[in-house]
């Protein structure tokens, strides 16, 4: 007797992992296996309406306990995997539990970075609901906010924390805030809105500490804040599958079919590095909503046997104050632009590599403005479409038509 | 009881596409399909209560705009994560150049 389909991690790719093995006919057993105590549940809302809305909040459910019954799942809780035995296929757990594996997920995602610097430990880090619940109360009792980082979940705890009227620092240490992945007219975009909406915007400044009335900036300033919140990254938790001897490379490495270098070994979300056939086999590893489904779903059809490459664009969306935005597929692969402004505040930035092929879209716009766009984007990216600039350029032109031309 | 309610015209939409429509304090949305047919749903998404007129029409098919649910908009049936609820549908039917839903 095995455990069946063995998972390990109650994120999203976790829970999607046990209904597409349902969905795809399988019939055997399957467990999961998480750290939470909760059941799983979805995060985007941890940064956006958990912190802002009225009411008091819930975890937004992925899985519940009739879904889990119709399933026909276990799932574990409030325990860790400790330890993978590969060759007898056995996945120890800390609290002394062994579970036998036909195939196994590792779904681990990913846990915020901490601040490293004197007082690094008082500022306190987004990921799971508990700190969602914490951020929302202190939020609400606090004056002043600092945050550090100007990446996404920092702006969005920050818009949020606007929202409820607290005076809010952003502090980010690069030249300009989403410098990752975000080019940079779109960054000021965002830029301009927070301080539109009074948040004091401090970029390109160094921090030297954090102390328990705010934080020291590297020019010896001290911003004073009754709570300090730091999204400084998250690291792909991997330490699983290195205990097991499978190679990590900035995530667990997987082939295009997302299994390991052991057949009986897969890994989705946040935490895995796949190489993506689309964009010329470039290793990467997204932390993105839609990743984690898409994954999950791959993995587990070649976990019931199949051998598909996973080639989904990457997407990822992000909300703050009004605004939302989009990104499909590489835009860091670009070396080109091409701006098509869809009314006066809504835009989209096409990405085109050297050939003119379409990498990347990006687009902001207040509230769905933009997301018509880049999905047609996002299908014309799929299909290695290179589009004439122009056409690119003039909203007039539907992309639809492009698609179909 | 049926209650026929003028949408829009038959122009105002164009083939394979969809417009938001406001009544009685609901939203719809009204869709036009590839082979020229009118359908009509409920306005909002199931999932999040976001605008589905802001969405993509693909062939039968309308995308959440928010997070890509996808809607069979004939049937209203949701077509997987992360939308489970079907979408309520109602009678269209065109009446000279006017699209006309029934919301009774
Ligand atoms: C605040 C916030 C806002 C976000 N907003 C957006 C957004 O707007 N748009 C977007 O596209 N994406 C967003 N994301 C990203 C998105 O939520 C993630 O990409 C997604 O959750 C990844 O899913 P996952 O299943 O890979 O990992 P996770 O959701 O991190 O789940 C992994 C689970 O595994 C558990 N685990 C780890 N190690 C072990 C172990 N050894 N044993 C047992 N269990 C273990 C963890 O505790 C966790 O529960 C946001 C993320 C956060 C945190
Ligand atoms: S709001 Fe429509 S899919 Fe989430």
């Amino acid at each position: 007797m095995t455990n069946g389909m063995v998972i390990v991690g109650g994120g999203m790719a976790g829970a999607r992992a046990i209904v597409n093995l349902r969905a795809s006919g399988y019939e055997g057993a399957i467990t999961l296996v998480g750290e939470e105590t909760l059941l799983p549940y979805d995060r985007p809302p941890l940064s956006k309406a958990m912190i802002t809305d009225e009411q008091e909040p819930q975890p937004a459910w992925l899985l519940d306990e009739s879904m889990l019954v119709s399933l026909n799942a276990t799932v574990l809780r409030g325990v860790r995997a400790k330890s993978i035995d590969r060759a007898s296929k056995t996945l120890h757990l800390e609290d002394g539990v062994s579970l036998s594996y036909e195939k196994l997920l590792i779904a681990t995602g990913a846990k915020p970075r901490r601040l490293t610097l004197p007082g690094g430990e008082l500022g306190y880090t987004l990921r799971d609901y508990a700190d969602g619940d914490h951020l929302r109360n202190r939020i609400r009792n606090s004056a002043a906010v600092a945050i550090i980082g100007g990446g996404f979940i920092g702006l969005e705890v920050a818009a949020s924390a606007r929202k409820l009227g607290a005076a809010v620092t952003v502090i980010e240490a690069q030249p300009r805030i989403l410098m990752r992945g975000v080019p940079q007219e779109i960054a000021d975009v965002v830029h301009a809105r927070h301080e539109a909406a009074g948040v004091a915007m401090q970029v390109g400044t160094g921090l030297s500490a954090i102390e328990i009335d705010g934080v020291v900036l590297a020019d010896g300033r001290k911003i004073k804040a009754d709570i300090v919140i730091a999204g400084i990254g998250a690291t792909p938790q991997t330490a699983l599958a290195e205990q097991a001897g499978l190679a990590v490379d900035n995530g667990i490495t997987c082939d295009a079919t997302l299994r390991t270098a052991d057949a009986d070994i897969f890994a989705a979300g946040d935490c895995c590095s796949f190489p993506h056939q689309l964009f010329g086999n470039k290793r990467m590893r997204l932390e993105a909503w839609r990743n984690a489904t898409d994954q999950a779903n791959v993995a587990t059809e070649n976990m019931l046997g199949g051998s598909k490459a996973y080639t989904a664009v990457p997407w990822f969306w992000s909300d703050q104050h009004d605004l939302s935005l989009q990104i499909a597929g590489v835009p860091g692969d670009g070396v080109e632009t091409v701006r098509r402004q869809l009314s006066d505040q809504a835009f989209i930035i096409f990405h085109r590599d050297a050939s003119g092929r379409l990498v990347g879209a990006s687009g902001i716009g207040p509230g769905n403005s933009i997301a018509r766009d880049v999905k047609l984007a996002e299908m014309l990216i799929a299909r290695s479409a290179a589009p004439a600039s122009a056409a690119l350029a003039d909203a007039s032109v539907g992309l639809k038509s492009l698609l179909k031309g | 009881m049926a209650q026929w309610i003028e949408a829009c015209g038959k122009d105002d939409i164009d083939e394979e596409d969809v417009m938001r429509f406001d009544h009685g304090g609901k939203t719809y949305a009204i869709y036009r399909s590839p082979d020229d047919k009118f359908y009509a749903t409920d306005g909002l998404c199931t999932h999040e209560k976001i605008h589905l007129a802001d969405g993509l029409v693909m062939d039968n098919i309308i995308e959440c705009p928010k997070h890509n649910g996808r809607f069979d908009y004939r049937t209203g049936e949701a077509k997987g994560a992360p939308v489970c609820i079907n979408l309520k549908t109602y009678p269209v039917k065109v009446d000279g150049g006017k699209v006309l839903i029934d919301v009774g």
